[in-house]
């Protein structure tokens, strides 16, 4: 007997379908669990900071705080945030003075006195945690992501310690963990604010210039300060959407 | 079915090895590719949890009202009052685990006090600031300061 259309039909149509199931289950499989948490919902928070440049003092307490909580390797040049001072010339923004001395740990020694015609400040930097990063999308592997919450993390079992990333950082962000030789950065002390907490920077801050913010929780005083502040993020041209507003930054900071 | 596959025993040798070929990729994918990777985007999901598990060190602010309701009361009003007890006192998630039992060593008003209140033009103008070497050149900050409250005693 020659296949007739009916049948050919039935046998094409009876072959889709089996496929499409099977691969929905195949798809189940591979994905295993998904991740369980106890009290926390990756999709009601989207997580940010603010930094109030006015209201920092350049302690270091953030320095410190940060590399004892993350365990961060205590030499000089890795930070998974550091303490930058300027000194700029009113009429100059395109030349500031900068330094940090071992990234503000030590706090910042006087160097020199008072320079009456410039302004001085201290700016504290971490990682942006885009929404938009430049780092997750050079990633060869997957190691580096969004995660739901809004917070760029690492995957330390899958980084290759390829450098792409340390080179996309447009903040200067990451660094590669000589120990493990993968690469490493602030991860918002994930750690931290899923078990309800703050920052480990933030909990040491004693002017409150450091700000944890949830900007999906309607309560949080996050909004009211970005309501009432003038913020700014680092490198608005580069459109990397990044989520640490600061409150008083000058034209000179890059 | 056997009618119309009657000539085509060549097809169906055909078929058995795609099927075999891809099943040998499917163990193959399922062998090489971490459990969880694509469930929330190009990444193993478990490295959310990876990241969650992180130990603390930072007890927070919280942990240290629960038990110090004295100091709480001392810092009422005080212009100290909104600092984290950490900033000062360092890291104390194994003193709170030790239910107190772990004494933390108590940190030098000399060192501390400086590394906030040293003068400095690149501090806020409104923040208070002296020279420590010309304000007191010997001898602990809080012989004359309370910490916790920082009006002269």
């Amino acid at each position: 007997m020659n296949p007739d259309r009916r049948q050919f039909l039935l046998e094409t149509g009876k072959l889709l379908v089996l496929s499409a199931s099977a691969s929905v289950a195949w798809e189940a499989i591979v994905a295993g669990r998904p991740e369980t948490a106890e009290n926390y919902t990756m999709t009601d928070h989207w997580w940010s900071m603010v930094i109030d440049i006015e209201a920092c003092i350049g302690c270091g307490n953030c320095v410190r705080a940060c590399k004892e909580e993350n365990d961060v390797p205590r030499k000089e040049q890795y930070f998974r945030t550091w303490v930058e001072r300027y000194r700029v010339k009113p009429d100059d923004l395109e030349h500031p003075v900068v330094d940090s001395p071992n990234g503000g740990y030590d706090g910042f020694p006087d160097k020199g006195g008072p320079d009456a015609e410039a302004k001085h400040f201290f700016v504290p930097k971490l990682c942006n945690h885009c929404s938009n990063s430049p780092c997750v999308q050079v990633c060869p592997v997957g190691a580096t992501f969004g995660s739901p919450d809004g917070v760029v993390l690492v995957d330390k079992t899958y980084c290759l310690g390829c450098r792409y990333c340390v080179q996309a950082c447009p903040y200067g962000c990451r660094f590669i963990d000589p120990r493990t030789e993968t690469v490493d950065k602030c991860t918002l002390c994930y750690h931290r604010i899923t078990k309800g907490l703050t920052t480990a920077c933030c909990e040491t801050c004693p002017t409150g210039a450091r700000q944890l913010g949830d900007l999906k929780n309607p309560k949080d005083p996050i909004h009211q300060f970005l309501r009432e502040h003038h913020v700014l993020v680092l490198k608005p041209q580069m459109a990397t959407g990044a989520k640490v507003y600061y409150n008083g930054l000058d034209g000179s900071v890059r | 079915m056997s009618g119309w596959l009657k000539d085509k025993e060549h097809l169906a040798r055909m078929a058995g090895l795609f099927a075999l070929g891809i099943t040998a990729f499917l163990v193959f994918r399922w062998l090489m590719v971490p459990a969880g990777f694509g469930l929330y985007g190009h990444y193993r999901a478990g490295a959310l949890d990876d990241a969650r598990a992180r130990p603390l060190h930072f007890a927070g602010r919280a942990a240290c009202e629960d038990c110090h309701a004295d100091v709480v009361a001392a810092r009422v009003g005080s212009r100290h009052a909104r600092i984290g007890c950490e900033a000062c006192h360092g890291p104390l998630l194994e003193h709170v685990q030790a239910g107190g039992e772990m004494k933390p060593a108590r940190p030098d008003s000399r060192v501390l006090c400086a590394r906030c209140h040293q003068a400095s033009p690149w501090k806020p103008k409104a923040f208070p600031q002296v020279v420590v070497a010309e304000h007191s050149p010997e001898g602990p900050c809080i012989a004359c300061h309370k910490a916790h409250a920082p009006k002269m005693s």
